[in-house]
């Protein structure tokens, strides 16, 4: 529920006569830079140095007191001053982590795209859209915190066939046999992947219902006069309108995905094979205390975020120079 | 409107038969956490939350096997009345009652021609007749997981029961004081509320600046400079973590509201300037050149003006600002930790240490998702403009 996530969506439509200011509200030099300060330096402190300092301290050993270097062992594989990094993209621990990353991106991305699309056009014009929409999106207001517990208890597992949690309940109901959904290794990779559908397949719907009220019903008319089946509407008129906004919710997606942390954290603690990159980073910095390898992580992070952040700013260049 | 056929009511079925389906699948969880926060320790332990919903245990037995004769209340013979305690309190174990069964009353079998119960089924017969005489009370729900959870009580029993057998832990004073209890769900709520709403105003605020000026004030590289931050809002948290635990530390500052509220304002800034200026952008230009040309200048163009007619945006931008603050765990995991456990801190430390039951867990988290949902359920318009970001106008 990252609202810096939610700005990525929306195309402002909207006319902003924002290029020019009228001549009549030209002003001295210095007034725009007081209005900015403020934002400018908190934004500085709280965003920009750290990140540099992170940027820097990657290179640095657990302790900042030497280089990443000093911590090689000799006889054994060393990057010298990257040595952070080796830990960073070659260590058992970060291979499972960027392998579950992977994961979540393919499941979890498809599932919440997929079905929020499927919903915004299922649920188009249907009686009861206000309701079925505020049911799919509640989920977003509250905490990955809160919907580890509910989720966790829907996968509580015990021996035997009297069983508390639904999902197990119904497995047994079945005459199967009652399965430990978070610790056996990919079955819980996919059982938290639920849970992060059930949170963000509402973001999707929303925007994506957005989009699909924007097609106009004139070309949806047109296309029933000449025969076409309501799938074909969907198919060759609707999806491609829509693409750019499945093109935007896609990409928020994959950084939400990739900064995962908290259901993992609340749901198995990164046990059981579910390490995910934004865990370890944590792991690395609060408990084994190795800032340096910490540091290099968070760097992988921003690197394999980075081309999100390029398609962002070239998306609101085109906007802006459409204006 | 014409009506609809039959057939185009069920061609349209599919699609209902879908829609509901995802509905029911997303609200079922959310349900069961509900109902088992009312329910007592051992009901939760002993049938899932669903089984509130069944008939009490025994009791179709009963309709089948005793009813006929001894009545719905079993009442109807007043010599065999079931529901006398004293009678059914005779009855320690089922097989004393299967026993009874097979013995005959006035020459006659007991059970005439109805068939004899199996075991099991007078087992649950005799289960049904303890609830029904009023020897065992079964409270079905309960309020006590909330007590619990709100004073943070940590035993095998309940806070009200400890309290009233004076075996409360040494930290409880069984009085109005224990939701002051640092450990409970009350303080940390307030303490939630206390990150939240400085956390939401602040960054709304120095945002409204900053957004007045790209939007109306005229500086060098001003594009430029919103491209940049566009590409900030993407920067992840972990990026900033290590460098600002640092930074706060040498100035002995983990551990206080300042700095959580400071770390999200910084953080919440990029969005809130965004927002706030694509909405500025948008009024119509010709309403700040008249105010100008009264003789306005830009300070009172900015409160009078710019702020009273961004009220929605900045409606929207303060719902996601509070419930970004309220359900973050990161950020007060780092900074604040436990000096002044949130709410998510406390719950996700319920869950990970093991160390309270489901029932109090679950009254916990209910706890932490109430503001939310009722932000959410009353302002979902807001909310939903807020994800929408300036697509909408107003």
């Amino acid at each position: 529920m990252v609202p810096a996530d939610a700005a990525k969506v929306p195309r402002p439509r909207v006319k902003m006569n924002t290029t020019t200011v009228p001549k009549v509200m030209q002003q001295g030099a210095i007034t725009p830079w007081l209005y900015l300060l403020p934002a400018i330096v908190i934004m500085f402190i709280f965003i920009v140095y750290p990140a540099a300092n992170t940027f820097y301290l990657s290179f640095r050993n657990s302790t900042n007191t030497d280089w990443a270097s000093a911590a090689c062992v000799p006889a054994e594989p060393c990057w010298g001053i990257l040595e952070n990094y080796r830990y960073a993209l070659t260590s058992e621990i970060m291979r499972i982590a960027f392998f579950n990353n992977l994961m979540w991106i393919v499941i979890m991305v498809s599932a919440t795209v997929a079905l929020g699309l499927l919903i915004a056009v299922l649920a188009d014009r249907v009686r009861y859209e206000p309701w079925a929409k505020a049911l799919i999106f509640m989920p977003m207001a509250i905490s990955f915190v809160g919907a580890g517990v509910i989720w966790k208890f829907v996968y509580d597992y015990r021996p035997g066939s009297d069983q508390i949690g639904l999902l197990n309940a119904i497995v047994v109901a079945l005459g199967g046999q009652p399965i430990p959904w978070l610790t056996v290794p990919f079955v819980n990779i996919l059982a938290l992947n639920v849970v992060g559908i059930w949170v963000w397949t509402g973001f999707c719907m929303t925007i994506l219902a957005a989009a699909v009220k924007g097609v106009p019903s004139e070309l949806l008319e047109a296309g029933r006069l000449d025969g076409a089946g309501e799938l074909q509407l969907f198919r060759h008129i609707t999806v491609p309108i829509i693409m750019p906004t499945i093109a935007v919710v896609v990409t928020t997606m994959v950084i939400n995905v990739l900064k995962i942390f908290d259901i993992v954290y609340v749901m198995t603690g990164g046990n059981y094979g579910t390490q995910v990159i934004a865990n370890q980073m944590y792991i690395e910095q609060y408990t084994n205390f190795q800032t340096g390898r910490a540091a290099a992580i968070a760097v992988v992070l921003i690197a394999v975020i980075l081309p999100a952040m390029y398609f962002n700013i070239r998306r609101f260049r085109e906007q802006e120079a459409t204006r | 409107m014409k009506t609809k056929t039959l057939g185009q009511r069920l061609s349209g079925l599919p699609k209902h038969v879908v829609l509901l389906g995802v509905c029911l699948i997303w609200i079922v969880p959310t349900i069961g956490l509900l109902v088992t926060s009312f329910r007592p320790a051992q009901a939760v332990t002993d049938s899932g939350w669903w089984t509130v919903f069944n008939p009490p245990r025994g009791k179709a037995d009963y309709q089948t096997f005793c009813a006929g004769c001894h009545g719905e209340n079993g009442d109807a013979i007043p010599s065999a009345n079931l529901s006398d305690p004293a009678l059914i309190s005779e009855f320690k174990r089922s097989i004393q009652l299967q026993a009874v069964l097979h013995k005959e009353f006035n020459g006659q079998p007991h059970m005439g021609d109805v068939p004899y119960p199996n075991d099991q089924q007078t087992a649950d017969i005799l289960a049904y007749l303890r609830v029904l005489s009023g020897i065992q009370r079964t409270q079905q729900f309960t309020l006590d997981n909330y007590i619990d959870a709100l004073v943070g009580y940590r035993g095998s029993g309940t806070y009200t029961q400890d309290c009233a057998a004076g075996t409360q832990s040494v930290d409880l004073k069984c009085d109005f004081f224990d939701l002051a209890n640092p450990r409970g769900m009350a303080r940390a709520f307030l303490n939630s509320l206390i990150v939240a709403i400085p956390a939401t105003i602040i960054p709304i605020f120095i945002a409204a600046f900053a957004a007045y000026a790209f939007a109306w004030l005229h500086f060098p590289l001003r594009l430029w400079m919103f491209a940049l931050l566009v590409g900030l809002q993407v920067v992840p948290l972990q990026m900033t973590l290590i460098p600002i635990s640092r930074l706060y530390a040498s100035l002995d500052m983990n551990g206080t509201f300042l700095a959580v509220w400071l770390f999200h304002t910084g953080f919440g800034l990029p969005y809130a300037i965004y927002l706030q200026r694509n909405f500025l952008g948008s009024l119509p230009r010709e309403l700040f050149e008249s105010a100008y040309l009264d003789g306005a200048t830009h300070w009172t163009a900015f409160w009078r003006l710019a702020v009273p007619l961004a009220m929605p945006a900045i409606a929207s931008l303060a719902i996601f600002q509070f419930l970004w603050v309220w359900n973050d765990l990161l950020v007060a995991l780092v900074f604040l930790g436990g000096e002044h456990p949130v709410l998510t801190y406390q719950i996700s430390n319920m869950v990970t240490s093991l160390g309270s039951g489901w029932q109090v867990l679950t009254a916990a988290a209910f706890l932490s998702m109430l503001l939310p949902m009722i932000i959410f359920f009353s302002l979902q318009r807001y909310f939903v403009r807020g994800l929408l970001a300036g697509s909408v106008k107003g």
